[in-house]
């Protein structure tokens, strides 16, 4: 998460993105995937492989931590999910596959899931993987002791006595997961949860070696100590330079996987790891804001830009210390329809970007854009009818509307913000003073009501419209701008309970176009530089949650 | 001397003491902290990590045990960031790297600068002069952090003769650009300063006096100039050694050197107080040291100094 303050907004990656949650079939009998083949892995036949079979790739900070129970940033989660393998996996598609488990049962009201293992899976030096190693590893999650930043992730798996055992009011042991039998993993839920399993994709939950962890302490995530039971080991960690993952023997489907070797190359700046990528050292990089039309012209093969699960906006301050006028929907209309935002989009973005007229982007699975009056106006006529709203809420001329947007700083954003003050002042004759704080005052900050219109960026936790929308919950701890409807908690509450929820999320976004808590300004592409001879990367996983073993580099 | 030095290092103790307290509750004074995130974490996940990491008891309290842990047991504490690492490991993984390139960078830039200056002052008024001059201007005007993006276009995209970044153990391939990035401006300083103090001492009358001994052009400038010109450089020497060795972020940053000076700006902005402070101490100590070697220098130089 910490990583976000010096992204461009064309590669936003606010925290560790976990995986999809896709409603599966809510009834559930036997639910067996041992049967599928596992596709991602092959090449195809007229693919002639490359002799190299290394994949270089920037990363922008040293991560925090390869813990799978630890790691909190996305960096880290990409290279604990080349290290590790969990119960279950996602394809290219974000679709789950199976991983450790062959598959599981759910009993009949949800709350019971039975995780069948492999039997050959085993870890790096050579022991198998048991039920008593995942067990070993929620429990660590869990455990106070070990104050992991992602305990609350078992918390909101809604692992049976999770909650009570992050106060510290219960022991460790009385968490709901067990293990059956060594290839038997038994996890109790306190709340049926029918997209569970998509969970069990997240770092968090990957086994631990226990005796490993015992034996060496916080150090034994560095190399020589590790021990790992996925597809790669890691055999170099040189702080702030470089982590370095080769191909681990031990893997049970060690003979599918084709790259020997991963890279991870920490360079702060994207414009040096842009030109190191153009001189042949890494296989992928981002591309810096404003870039990719020369890039894509250049390097069409190479300029890649793909929808994220991400969106940017601004958030009015709705709580009693926010500016009297905001409280007055007719200005908040007026600020958001006065926005060009295609000017936002293409001229100072311009890496595929797309305007945002809903909280929610489109991107995500299950979730059709309602049809918003915003969105189909002309900006002509959202010019004409942003001013009349705010003439009607008394603004003129001779009493203009001023007030401060707040923004991180950062060059992008202040494009952005400056753009906007622009258009608010043309269209509107608003006075708009714009302030940048560093990144954790500014957090400080709008957690703490302490501004009048702030920044605000957003990317999914799952692929499931709510990991948005609940941020407008009035209860939620990340609604900032206060915003409360009761007509909106209602209808994300029955959402929650619904096997079609879908026409609940649209009314809600109707509700944020009625009342207009926040702009929305834009969703987020992920625009990268990659090497034209990569095979398989997951354009389609909007999550961007990728394996190694899953690519393969091709002879040029 | 010895005594001297003896004494100059005892009153430095005071002065540690006090940069440490100080860093302590101003650090503790901005906004937000190491757990503070764009998800805030609930309040028990919060409480637990606090407890963890002994942020729960009184700041006084804190300070304590953080002192008494130095002076005890030498432990500057774990990072708040880093949840594998100590203080005094990622110390000593950045210390050498930054050691390495700012020593290379303090001789580079100190050896060039001198010779450009001195050859400069001989050659006064003449278009070596004017040249020297006019690259010392332009070198000192060229920052670090336009340098590095600047050079690795020009030796890794364009030419393609060095990488474009890393460290691998100090290779001479990856110091070039690291070191020629760090110290081009120093070398125009440098340059500056000693080229006008050699000319004061050349237009001195002792000078004058020991041309009209006929003393040779040579003895001259290295019996009797270059001692007496250093004084200036050897002021100017001093913050700058210190700056080097304490690493540069930006060449941290544009080279991937792994080095202290990145994790110093790195731990101000993530608030690990523990990576912050243990760098400030080590930075406040460097300099404590410097100061002195420094004034002991002035002392070899002009005899006129008297410890």
């Amino acid at each position: 998460m910490r990583s976000l303050r010096k992204l461009s907004p064309g590669n936003v990656s606010l925290g560790k993105v976990w995986l999809g949650k896709v409603w599966l079939a809510a009834v559930v009998i036997n639910i067996f995937l041992s049967g599928l083949c596992i596709a991602n892995g092959h090449v195809p036949a007229d693919v002639k492989l490359a002799q190299d079979q290394t994949f270089t790739y920037r990363v922008l900070d040293e991560f925090t931590s390869v813990d799978p129970q630890v790691v909190e940033d996305v960096s880290g989660s990409e290279v604990v999910r080349d290290l590790f393998e969990g119960l279950m996996n996602q394809d290219a598609d974000g679709k789950l596959v199976p991983g450790v488990a062959t598959g599981y049962e759910v009993n009949e009201d949800n709350t019971v899931y039975t995780f069948a293992l492999r039997g050959n899976a085993k870890w790096s030096n050579g022991d198998p993987v048991t039920a008593n190693d995942f067990v070993y590893a929620w429990q660590r999650a869990a455990d106070p002791a070990l104050a992991s930043p992602y305990q609350w992730f078992v918390e909101l798996m809604s692992v049976n006595n999770a909650g009570a055992i992050i106060k510290g009011e219960q022991p460790v042991d009385t968490l709901g997961v067990k293990a059956l039998d060594d290839q038997t993993f038994e996890v109790t839920l306190s709340a049926a949860l029918p997209y569970f399993p998509q969970m069990t994709t997240h770092t968090t939950t990957f086994p631990a070696p226990k005796n490993v962890i015992e034996k060496h302490g916080d150090e034994w995530t560095r190399p020589g100590n590790i021990v790992s039971n996925g597809a790669y080991i890691l055999t170099e960690h040189i702080p702030g330079e470089r982590s370095v993952r080769e191909r681990n023997p031990m893997y049970w489907d060690n003979e599918n996987t084709i790259i020997e070797k991963t890279v991870a190359l920490i360079i702060n700046d994207e414009n040096v790891a842009l030109t190191r990528y153009l001189a042949g050292e890494l296989d992928r990089t981002e591309v810096p804001s404003g870039q990719f039309p020369r890039l894509s012209k250049e390097y069409p093969e190479e300029a890649i830009s793909f929808p994220r699960l991400c969106n940017y906006y601004y958030t009015f301050n709705l709580s009693d210390t926010g500016p009297e006028a905001f409280k007055d929907v007719r200005v908040r209309q007026a600020l958001a329809l006065s926005i060009d935002r295609n000017i936002i989009t293409e001229k100072i973005l311009a890496g595929g970007q797309s305007a945002a007229y809903t909280f929610t982007p489109a991107a995500v699975a299950g979730f059709a854009p309602p049809g918003v009056d915003m969105a189909g106006m002309s900006q002509a006529q959202r010019d004409a009818k942003a001013k009349e709203l705010l003439a009607q809420a008394g603004f003129s001329a001779d009493k203009p509307l001023t007030f401060e947007m707040v923004y991180n700083t950062s060059d992008s954003h202040k494009k952005i913000a400056v753009a906007m003050s622009q258009m608010w002042k043309q269209k509107l004759g608003a006075e708009v003073s714009l302030s940048n704080m560093e990144w954790k005052a500014f957090l400080e900050a709008r957690g703490n009501q302490g501004f009048e219109l702030a920044r605000g960026a957003w990317c999914g936790d799952y692929n499931e419209p709510s990991t948005f929308l609940d941020l407008l919950d009035s209860e939620s701890g990340y609604n900032d701008g206060k915003f409360a409807s009761e007509n909106l908690d209602q209808l994300l509450e029955q959402a929650k309970l619904s096997t079609d929820a879908s026409s609940f999320y649209t009314r809600v976004e109707q509700i944020i176009a009625e009342e207009m808590p926040v702009i929305p300004v834009y969703h987020y592409a992920g625009v990268y530089m990659m090497g034209s001879d990569v095979g398989n990367w997951p354009v389609n996983n909007v999550q961007q949650n990728w394996y190694s073993k899953n690519l393969y580099k091709i002879a040029e | 001397m010895l005594a001297y030095t003896i004494r100059r290092l005892a009153g430095s103790i005071p002065t540690i003491l006090v940069l440490i307290v100080a860093s302590f509750f101003l650090m503790r004074l901005a906004p937000g902290g190491p757990f503070t995130s764009e998800r805030p974490l609930p309040p028990e996940v919060l409480a637990n990590i606090e407890a963890r990491y002994g942020l729960d008891q009184p700041l006084w309290k804190q300070l304590w045990d953080y002192l008494l842990n130095i002076i005890l047991r030498f432990d500057f504490g774990p990072s708040l960031v880093f949840k594998d690492r100590d203080v005094s490991d990622i110390i000593s993984q950045g210390l050498p790297i930054t050691l390495t390139y700012g020593l290379l960078t303090f001789v580079v830039a100190t050896v060039v600068g001198v010779s450009l200056g001195v050859y400069a002052a001989m050659h006064h008024n003449t278009w070596v002069d004017y040249l020297a001059v006019s690259l010392g201007i332009f070198a000192q005007s060229l920052p670090n952090f336009i340098m590095g993006p600047v050079l690795i276009l020009i030796f890794t995209l364009w030419l393609g003769w060095l990488p474009g970044g890393g460290w691998n153990g100090g290779q001479w391939p990856y110091l070039i650009m690291p070191v020629i990035a760090l110290s081009t401006s120093y070398i125009g300083s440098i340059t500056r300063i000693t080229r006008s103090a050699m000319l004061e001492v050349l237009n001195s009358n002792y000078v004058r006096t020991a041309r009209a001994k006929g003393l040779s052009e040579r003895s001259i400038i290295w019996r009797h100039t270059l001692k007496p010109t250093l004084l200036p450089v050897v002021s100017y020497l001093g913050p700058v050694f210190v700056y080097v060795v304490t690493g540069s972020v930006f060449v941290d940053i544009y080279f991937s050197t792994g080095g202290l000076g990145q994790y110093f700006v790195s731990a101000a902005l993530t608030r690990d107080y523990s990576v912050l402070l243990g760098i400030t101490i080590l930075y406040g100590v460097l300099t404590v040291i410097v100061n002195l070697l420094t004034d002991l220098a002035y002392a070899w130089l002009d005899p006129k100094i008297r410890l």
